[in-house]
């Protein structure tokens, strides 16, 4: 009832999460009930395509929640989101069993090319769905929650707080390259084949796995919203409009920063748990800086702090680069970035700052 | 001592570090000795100061004088070299965190008024009501009924009735001191500790600020510190002049004004 009572006067919100269901019941439906033949038929790879969108979507909802809402600028979530990816690809390598080029029943390819003899401490445990899904989530939360917990308490904050989530999502990076940590080194992840017993490529877990990530972002867009129009969420504007302020009125700043921060990187965490079988690879790349700081634009160009907006941002701006790269592959990152630039200057408040102009207008 | 009570509440869990509180002194806060310095300049110079329970004090004296590093003292923001600060006879101050300090009853409003601008009128008031302000506590929290009446109580107290819907970045200058001292009144504090209240306000404002505040003596103990002479002789009983970081003088305006140390340093220009 509270949930219901959150999206009230969220218009935006509305109109996103019916659009959402909508797409989230026909596609699938367009996708496998209709024949290829016919003109309505959605094909896997755009399924997969929406799927991967619908994941980012929810990353950038977890962003925009500390962004937007906390007035943290965090230029490592991508960490959070690689970290879900690799619990949920460890969970996928561990399903390949004995059919991987080495044919070995319990060692991932990797392993046996390494000359490991057996696996890893901590691949133990991943044979199982359920202990992936919640490494997925718990692995980024308990990151989250000690780097937050040290840099809240220290009261690091503004430019200086992006700089150290930055440098940790590098040093991820970094760590994830080296083929000692036994994650597969630079190639990562992937050759995956089943997921819950069923095959990867089949349509029918395509769809599956587009349905879970729109059912994902809906969840995590409803528990955003919940926490933003809570007395939390007010305490959040508060401190990021006048932190010390809410210090002097009883507050523990440092530990409502934690616990929101934490549940952002949970909510990236699910967001890469879902887009690793769908994009079928995960690899150290996913750390790399320069995607935390894309994911920053998409909530820019979006608009800060409506959530909504986050979801729309990251919707068009990777529907522009799949589109973009398509023609000139090497310009997308200066089409990003003069998009960025644009928006800074002429749109400050985003698509959903130009929603309710026009709506006042 | 004040640490043993922080550290023994857990065989006393129902009480909250304001309910340790020990007045039977009539005294509400102690500040014994403080010296504060930055890069060798001494803010506070061995600074004794006390309030009773349920006074109205101003507090006076020339720009860097040290009025408001002795408030960021008592509120935790500056911890002093020396000395001593206690809370009522038990609670050690100079061991507690800005929020604490808060949880045990003092508020502070600042010289540049802060309230939350994105924020309406009344969530500003429900934000800093007195309450269980922990994480889990805070994402469940609905208003009660009791708790409405409370913030249309100090809504009035404050005159803001009209535009509690607004969002407090609209107010006045004026009103936004105000709902500053609301939202001081709403945290239920012993002691308010209130940082030039009138700085930039026209007379019927100050007018209005010196009759709120008036209101306030007995119920709980403030601390005025101010610049406008004229405002200072419309509210106060006692008077303490800091100079150099130190009281100077301390007695009724009258006595105050007559001091020829005052005369001198101050009052004189």
């Amino acid at each position: 009832m509270r949930i219901v009572k959150a999206l009230r006067g969220d218009t935006g919100g509305q109109v996103m999460l019916a659009v959402l269901l909508a797409v989230g019941i026909l596609v699938p439906i367009l996708s496998l009930a209709v024949p290829a033949a016919s003109p309505w038929h959605v094909s896997t790879y755009t399924v997969t395509l929406l799927g991967k969108y619908l994941t980012y979507a929810l990353l950038a909802v977890a962003v925009d929640l500390v962004w937007g809402y906390l007035g943290i600028l965090s230029l490592g979530h991508g960490a959070f989101f690689a970290l879900g990816g690799y619990a949920m690809g460890m969970y996928l390598m561990r399903q390949v069993g004995d059919r991987g080029v080495y044919g070995n029943p319990t060692l991932p390819d990797f392993m046996v090319f390494l000359n490991w003899p057996e696996l890893p401490w901590f691949w133990h445990g991943f044979d199982r769905f359920w202990f992936a899904a919640l490494m997925a989530i718990l692995v980024p939360g308990v990151l989250a929650y000690c780097f937050g917990y040290l840099a809240f308490r220290s009261r690091v904050t503004g430019v200086y707080l992006s700089i150290i989530t930055q440098a940790l999502t590098y040093a991820l990076m970094l760590a994830f390259f080296r083929n000692e940590m036994g994650f597969g080194g630079n190639n990562g992840l992937t050759d995956f084949k089943d997921i819950l017993g069923v095959s990867l490529q089949a349509d029918g877990t395509r769809a599956g796995l587009f349905i879970a990530s729109a059912l994902a972002l809906a969840l995590g867009y409803l528990a955003s919203r919940y926490i933003v129009s809570s007395r939390l969420g007010r305490v959040a504007v508060a401190i990021r409009d006048a932190e010390s302020r809410t210090r002097f009125i009883g507050y523990r700043v440092e530990r409502a920063k934690a616990a929101i921060f934490t549940f952002s990187a949970m909510l990236a965490g699910v967001a890469g748990a879902l887009y690793v079988p769908q994009v079928g690879i995960i690899n150290p790349g996913e750390f790399s800086p320069l995607n935390s700081i894309e994911l920053v634009i998409w909530v820019a160009v979006g608009g800060r702090a409506t959530l909504y907006g986050a979801v729309a941002g990251a919707l068009l701006v990777n529907y522009g680069k799949t589109v973009f790269t398509g023609i000139f592959p090497d310009a997308w990152l200066f089409a990003l970035g003069g998009l960025f630039v644009l928006v800074t200057l002429f749109l400050p408040r985003g698509i959903a700052g130009l929603m309710t102009l026009r709506r006042a207008g | 001592m004040g640490g043993q009570v922080e550290r023994w509440q857990y065989l006393n869990p129902g009480k909250t570090l304001a309910e340790t509180l020990d007045i039977s002194h009539q005294t509400l806060l102690y500040v014994e000795g403080v010296t504060v310095s930055f890069d060798g300049f001494r803010a506070l110079n061995d600074l004794s100061f006390y309030v009773d329970v349920g006074e109205l004090r101003c507090v006076i004296g020339p720009n860097g004088a040290g009025k408001t590093t002795m408030m960021d003292v008592v509120t935790g923001k500056t911890k002093p070299d020396r000395g001593f600060v206690f809370f009522g006879q038990s609670i050690n101050l100079l061991e507690l965190d800005e929020p604490r300090i808060a949880q045990a009853g003092i508020g502070r409003k600042f010289q540049k008024p802060t309230v939350f601008e994105q924020h309406r009128v009344i969530e500003n008031l429900e934000l800093a009501m007195a309450g269980d302000k922990r994480v889990w506590p805070t994402l469940f929290a609905r208003l009660s009924g009791e708790e409405r009446d409370r913030i249309d109580e100090v809504l009035t107290i404050i005159g803001l009735n009209e535009h509690a819907g607004r969002p407090a970045g609209a107010l006045s200058h004026g009103q936004k001191q105000w709902l500053e001292i609301g939202m001081l009144l709403m945290q239920d504090p012993l002691l308010l500790l209130v940082d030039e209240p009138v700085a930039g306000m026209t007379h019927q404002e100050m007018e209005r600020t010196a009759q709120l505040l008036l209101s306030l003596e007995g119920k709980h103990s403030v601390v005025v510190v101010e610049h406008d002479m004229d405002f200072v002789r419309s509210i106060a009983k006692r008077v303490t002049v800091l100079n150099q970081g130190a009281v100077l003088a301390e007695g009724s305006m009258d006595e105050v004004q007559h001091d020829p140390r005052v005369v001198e340093v101050y009052l004189g220009e």
